[in-house]
């Protein structure tokens, strides 16, 4: 496709694609499959695990949200049902611990008396909270790279979950021999051209988990693809459990109708 | 048929009514006892199908616009904001997402059940010739419709097929210039998408009204490609086509449950969930399944301007099928060489479909894709301008039964399933 869109006069692809193709020149950077695990929310009848969840949001609030933003999930997501489904309490309390920027006060400033601008505690009605001010500042402090916002990652990505699982987890492999990491990346085969700018986020016992569950990485990483997941498709439960009713309704309604058919049509052919 | 109606007004009240607008009369002489072959089979079941597509369209699509908001900083966030804030917005949304794709997937069904009885055939040119404008409107519609999110693949979607008219020699340039509304795809362009993606919907209503009443005038075609030669050829439309029409219908609609239920991003892009940014190309653009076909045309022609003219060219030709069919027979089911020519451009328009799904220089078992979309497309002109009237004059047709009633009541050994 690269070259078409080139011959269909869009330079600012041709430039594009020069970048990729010699980019991939010595050795064939092609991403790895993602690695084979399951999820709770997978199939027809799948659910969210709910410890997951809430466990997922652990993660993204202490590792994930340093640098990515999730800005289509607000506060009050985090007590609906089909999500975490903290209480209500639970959910004022997470919102309370994170300081957002305050509107300007009743004397028009934005910045207290040291300069430094104005924060307030978040409430249910607030989105969260992007960690940098703008691209720029965000491509500034991650060597010229831009974390993705997450709020929709797991849809936005070929692969879904498992991709999102492979990346988090995939910096332990060796280098192969002819392969050259670039300075200030790190080595992934999971992710396009395997030099990716994001450090490994997660370690055994990165999170302390409050309910006991012991925090491998591979438990940190399956919790917080499950709570992104939730975050891309928070109507997920309500969508499967509808489209069962709706299912045993038009089977229903299509024996109903077969019978009639059958019934009308019986001398006629 | 168009003929004398049959209508008796029941009471005063409808005598009343029907002697100053017949509208108690139309519906009574095209829905009740519209004369049909008795014969139809399943594949007669989508033109219903279509037009309750079109419905459900119509319908969520009024609804989504309530909530969308036409701007290119706000479209994608007010999608997304359609998910998750708006009651029940992620299965308005979803219906008419899926719903485009199981659109064309019954339009598609239904041109090629009009291929293969001859529908197309005298008297009935003028309805084919509609259903091919209804076609084309809707894939302009649709086009229009994918670029509302925002997303990246609704961007450089834009991009590549507005670019398409740079193509043109001269003005090419001062007409995209003219689409775009500015010097590049941006707001203005949104949001003329955007009322040209409401206006359209309801034109393909009309067409599909001057549709209908070019068919009620010859009556349906049937797959034996017989004419009707007697009242024992028929049945009334109601009760026989409307409950087999309901019938069918409801399966369709569990296919399309379960796409918009356990499936909502089967036929979506993973791209498009990531908001539109005019700096970064995908990889791979690649448009909706329903207009690979085309797409893999106009990427299989090295020169811009000539795969623009032979993706144009395919779509023309549609319009010529009745006059470049030369056979006396309509229906296949008698056209033993036909038959399999046929077959040969249902797999001819699939392998299309396939290669422009494939990134431009992928190849299969040593053969490069865009070698399989140029034998595809050739065998595509080809069938209509070669085969099509050459087949017609060479070909000798198996015997053809005497009537439909014949066929479907009398001798049952010889006569084809229902």
């Amino acid at each position: 496709m690269r070259l078409t869109t080139v011959s269909l006069g869009t330079s600012l692809a041709l430039a594009f694609g020069l970048m990729a193709s010699t980019s991939a020149m010595a050795l064939d950077t092609a991403r790895l499959s993602p690695k084979d695990v399951s999820f709770s929310f997978e199939g027809p009848f799948g659910t969210y695990d709910r410890g997951a969840l809430q466990r997922g949001y652990q993660v993204y609030k202490e590792v994930c949200s340093a640098c990515h933003s999730a800005e289509h999930l607000a506060f009050h997501n985090l007590d609906e049902p089909g999500g975490p489904e903290f209480t209500e309490a639970q959910a004022r309390a997470l919102a309370a611990a994170v300081k957002i920027p305050a509107d300007p006060n009743d004397k028009g400033e934005t910045v207290d008396d040291k300069g430094a601008p104005m924060m307030r505690s978040a409430t249910l009605a607030d989105h969260f909270p992007s960690p940098f001010p703008n691209e720029q500042a965000a491509r500034a402090s991650n060597g010229g790279s831009l974390p993705p916002d997450l709020s929709m990652v797991l849809k936005a990505r070929e692969g879904g979950p498992r991709y999102v699982y492979s990346i988090v987890t995939g910096f332990d492999g060796h280098v192969p021999a002819g392969f050259k990491v670039t300075d200030g990346k790190y080595y992934n085969p999971y992710f396009e051209g395997w030099n990716i700018s994001m450090p490994p986020p997660l370690k055994d016992g990165t999170v302390t988990y409050s309910d006991g569950t012991k925090a491998t990485v591979d438990q940190e990483a399956h919790d917080v693809v499950t709570f992104l997941a939730w975050a891309s498709e928070p109507k997920m439960e309500e969508r499967k459990r509808f489209g069962f009713g709706v299912m045993v309704f038009l089977i229903l309604l299509a024996g109903v109708l077969y019978a009639a058919y059958r019934k009308v049509w019986k001398d006629a052919h | 048929m168009s003929g004398p109606s049959t209508y008796k007004p029941n009471s005063g009240f409808e005598r009343w009514i029907d002697t100053r607008l017949p509208l108690p009369r139309l519906l009574h002489d095209t829905i009740r006892t519209f004369p049909t072959p008795r014969n139809l089979n399943i594949w007669y079941t989508f033109g219903g199908i279509l037009t309750f597509c079109l419905g459900v369209q119509i319908v969520t699509g009024v609804v989504l616009a309530m909530h969308y908001v036409a701007n290119a900083g706000m479209a994608f966030d007010s999608v997304e904001s359609i998910m998750r804030d708006v009651n029940y917005g992620w299965l308005i949304r979803y219906m008419h997402s899926n719903g485009a794709s199981m659109f064309f997937l019954a339009v598609y069904i239904h041109m090629f059940r009009g291929l293969y009885y001859g529908s197309y055939k005298a008297p009935r040119e003028l309805i084919w010739i509609i259903g091919v404008l209804i076609y084309l409107l809707m894939m302009a519609t649709a086009f229009f419709g994918y670029v509302l999110p925002w997303g990246q693949m609704s961007f450089w979607g834009a991009t590549v097929i507005t670019s398409l008219f740079t193509a043109i020699p001269v003005v090419g340039h001062s007409i995209a210039t003219w689409l775009w509304g500015d010097f590049a795809i941006g707001d203005a362009t949104l949001n003329r998408f955007f009322s040209l993606h409401y206006l359209l919907p309801f034109i393909i209503a009309a067409v599909v009204g001057l549709h209908i009443w070019a068919l009620h005038v010859p009556g349906n075609n049937n797959p034996l490609g017989i004419d009707v030669k007697s009242p024992q050829d028929t049945v009334p439309f109601h009760p026989y086509y409307t409950v087999k029409d309901a019938f069918y219908l409801t399966l369709f609609v569990i296919l399309f449950a379960m796409f918009v239920f356990f499936a909502p991003d089967f036929f979506g892009n993973p791209d498009n969930y990531q908001p539109a940014n005019p700096l970064v190309t995908p990889p791979d653009i690649v448009p909706e399944w329903y207009l690979l076909p085309y797409y893999a045309m106009l990427r299989s022609i090295p020169n811009k301007l000539m795969g623009v003219i032979v993706m144009g060219g395919a779509l023309v030709t549609l319009v010529f099928i009745p006059w470049l069919d030369t056979s006396r027979v309509r229906s296949c089911r008698f056209r033993p060489l036909m038959k399999q020519f046929f077959w040969a451009f249902a797999v001819a328009c699939v392998l299309l479909g396939f290669c422009g799904s494939q990134s431009v220089d992928a190849a299969r078992f040593g053969i490069p894709l865009v070698w399989v979309a140029r034998v595809a497309s050739f065998y595509y002109y080809a069938f209509f301008w070669l085969i099509l009237p050459i087949v017609g004059l060479v070909e000798t047709p198996k015997k053809i039964p005497a009537s439909i009633a014949q066929s479907v009541l009398g001798d049952t050994a010889a006569a084809p399933a229902e």
